[in-house]
C-alpha cells in the first residue's frame, strides 16, 4: 500500500517539476550552476573508476579465457562490449545514484526542514520546480557524457595494464578495440544512462522533497534515496535489456 | 484585511486550532501572543496555506485561499512576505542575493535599480557591510533582520512575522518592531506577527490576539490589555512580578 502512495506521490511531485516555468532566465542560470555541481565535480571520479575498471576488465578476460585458440583481439573487443554495455552505464550510473543522488537528497531535504522550500513557496515560487527542474535537465545532459568519457578512460585504462602486465600487446588491444564495432550498443547504452540518470535526479529530488523533521531525517532520507535509486536502476535495465534487446 | 472563520486543524487527531475566528485589519500590526506550543506558528502558517487547515474560510481581503487553484494561489503569494521563526534564509546565498531573489524572480528591475533597492532594504534593518556574506557567516539576529528585510523586497501587500525579534537584543527588537510599525503604516500593509514580547505588545500591538490552547482566549488592543479581567491572559501577560507591579502603578496611575 504505502509502495502505491509513494509512486502516487513521486508523479505528482513531478507534474509540479514538469508545469511551465515562470522564469526561463532564471532557470537557465541555475541549469548552469548544477552542470558545473552535479557534472564538473564528478568528472574525476569517473575517469578513475573507469581507468581502473577498463584495466580490471583487461585482465581479468586474459587470466579467465587462457585458451590458446582465443583470438588476442578477444580482449579488446571484450573490454570495449563489457564497458559500452554494462560498466559504463548501469555501474557507472549505480555510482552516480550515490554520489549524486544523495548530494540532491540532502539538499533538499534540508531545504526542507529549515523552511526554504516554504520560504520559496511564500514568494509564490514553484519550488518543486525551482528546485528539481534544473538539477533534472543538468544530470540528463552530463549523464551520456559521462558515459561516452567512462568508456574512453575504461579503453585506456586495458591499454596501459593489458601491455604492462604483458598479457597483450598495444596492437592486438587496439586491433581488438575497432573490431565488430556494433553502434547499436551505444545507441542502447545512451537511452539507459539517460533513464537512469532522470531516477539519479528525480528519486532523490522527491525523498528530499518530502522530508519531515530535522538534520536526522535527512541524512535518513539521504541514504533511503540511494538505496532505492540503486534497486530502480538495476530493475530498468532488466526491463530496458529486454525490450530493446528483443 | 484578512479575515479568518472559525477554522480548526487538528495534527493525527490531536486539535491544535479550535475554532479561531478574528479580523486582522489593514495598516494596522496585528499581534498574535500566546504561550509556545499555543498555535501560533500553526496558525500562522494556516492562513498562507502552508499547512492545510480541517475547515473554516480565510479571506484575504474577500478571496478565500482555501478555494483558490495552484496558479491563484502563487499570484496571491506574490503580495505576501513572510519571515519564518527561524529566518528561512537561502543557504546557498549571500545576504545581498537573498534580499535580490524575490526582484530577481518577479520584477524586471535592472541591475542597478536591484542593487540600489537591495541597500535600501538591509539599511532599513540597520544591516551594514554584510552583503558578501552567507547565512552560516552571520548571527541570529542578524539572519532574522535579513529575512525581514527580504519579506519586504517587493512591498508586500500581507506581511507575516514569525517572532521577528526572539533572540535579539531589546535595542535591535524595538528598532525591528518600529520598523515593522513603520512600514505597515506607511504602505497601509496588513500585518500579522507572532510574538511573546510584552514590550512589542506594549508597543506596537494595534490588534491584539491571545491565543490559548489552540483557541482564541482574548482580543483587543494595548490599552484594554493592562485592565483585561480574563486570567489565563493575566497570567500570561503579567507573569513577571516586575510588569505585575507596572500594571499596578498604571492602573492607579489612571483610577486618579
Ligand atoms: N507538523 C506538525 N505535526 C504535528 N504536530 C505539530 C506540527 N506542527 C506543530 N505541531 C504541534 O502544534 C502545537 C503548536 O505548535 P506551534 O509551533 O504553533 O506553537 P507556537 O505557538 O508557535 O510556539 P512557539 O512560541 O514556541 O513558537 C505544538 O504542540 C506542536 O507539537
Ligand atoms: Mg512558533
Amino acid at each position: 500500500m504505502k509502495v502505491f502512495e509513494e509512486i502516487g506521490g513521486y508523479f505528482q511531485l513531478m507534474e509540479r517539476v514538469f508545469s511551465k516555468p515562470e522564469r526561463p532566465r532564471i532557470y537557465w542560470h541555475q541549469l548552469v550552476l548544477e552542470i558545473e555541481k552535479l557534472g564538473l565535480r564528478s568528472i574525476g571520479i569517473v575517469a578513475v573508476i573507469s581507468v581502473f575498471m577498463g584495466g580490471i576488465i583487461t585482465l581479468q578476460l586474459t587470466y579467465n579465457m587462457s585458451n590458446p585458440l582465443m583470438p588476442t583481439y578477444i580482449i579488446g573487443l571484450g573490454n570495449r562490449d563489457t564497458l559500452i554495455l554494462e560498466f559504463s552505464c548501469t555501474v557507472l550510473s549505480l555510482m552516480l545514484a550515490g554520489k549524486v543522488g544523495s548530494n540532491i537528497a540532502s539538499e533538499i531535504g534540508s531545504m526542507r526542514v529549515t523552511e526554504q522550500i516554504d520560504s520559496l513557496e511564500l514568494m509564490g515560487v514553484n519550488s518543486a520546480s525551482f528546485l528539481i527542474l534544473p538539477k533534472t535537465i543538468a544530470v540528463l545532459f552530463i549523464s551520456p557524457i559521462l558515459f561516452v568519457f567512462s568508456v574512453f578512460c575504461g579503453i585506456i585504462g586495458g591499454l596501459i595494464a593489458g601491455p604492462v602486465s604483458g598479457v597483450v600487446t598495444i596492437a592486438d588491444y587496439m586491433g581488438g578495440i575497432k573490431t565488430s564495432f556494433v553502434p547499436f550498443f551505444v545507441t542502447f547504452s545512451i537511452i539507459k544512462t539517460m533513464v537512469f540518470g532522470f531516477l539519479i535526479a528525480t528519486v532523490p529530488a522527491y525523498m528530499g522533497y518530502y522530508v519531515q523533521g530535522g538534520a536526522l531525517e535527512v541524512g535518513r532520507a539521504s541514504t533511503r534515496s540511494v538505496v532505492s535509486t540503486s534497486i530502480l536502476i538495476l530493475f530498468f535495465d532488466l526491463i530496458l535489456t529486454q525490450l530493446l534487446f528483443k | 484585511m484578512i479575515e479568518i472563520k472559525n477554522i480548526n486543524k487538528s495534527f493525527e487527531n490531536r486539535p491544535i486550532l479550535k475554532d479561531v475566528t478574528t479580523l486582522f485589519e489593514k495598516g494596522k500590526t496585528n499581534l498574535i501572543i500566546g504561550q509556545s506550543g499555543s498555535g501560533k506558528t500553526v496558525l500562522l502558517k494556516s492562513i498562507v496555506r502552508l499547512i492545510e487547515v480541517d475547515s473554516g474560510e480565510i479571506l484575504f481581503d474577500g478571496r478565500d485561499i482555501r478555494l483558490m487553484s495552484f496558479r491563484d494561489l502563487q499570484q496571491l503569494r506574490q503580495e505576501m512576505g513572510m519571515v519564518f521563526q527561524g529566518g528561512a534564509l537561502f543557504d546557498s546565498l549571500s545576504v545581498a542575493e537573498n534580499v535580490r531573489f524575490p526582484m530577481d524572480m518577479f520584477t524586471t528591475m535592472s541591475a542597478a535599480e536591484k542593487a540600489r533597492h537591495v541597500d535600501f532594504c538591509l539599511d532599513r534593518v540597520n544591516i551594514k557591510g554584510a552583503h558578501k556574506l552567507f547565512p552560516s557567516e552571520i548571527s541570529g539576529g542578524m539572519r532574522k533582520r535579513v529575512a525581514i528585510a527580504r519579506a519586504i523586497a517587493l512591498n508586500p501587500r500581507y506581511l507575516f512575522c514569525d517572532e521577528p525579534n526572539s533572540g535579539l537584543d531589546p535595542v535591535t527588537s524595538i528598532l525591528i518592531d518600529n520598523l515593522i510599525h513603520e512600514i505597515t503604516e506607511e504602505f497601509n500593509i496588513t500585518t500579522l506577527v507572532n510574538t511573546h514580547d510584552m514590550n512589542s505588545v506594549m508597543e506596537i500591538g494595534d490588534n491584539i490576539l491571545f491565543i490559548s490552547g489552540g483557541e482564541k482566549g482574548w482580543e483587543g488592543n494595548n490599552t484594554q490589555i493592562l485592565f483585561t479581567r480574563n486570567k489565563k491572559l493575566n497570567e500570561f501577560v503579567f507573569a513577571s512580578p516586575f510588569s505585575k507591579r507596572i500594571r499596578d502603578l498604571k492602573q492607579r496611575e489612571d483610577d486618579e
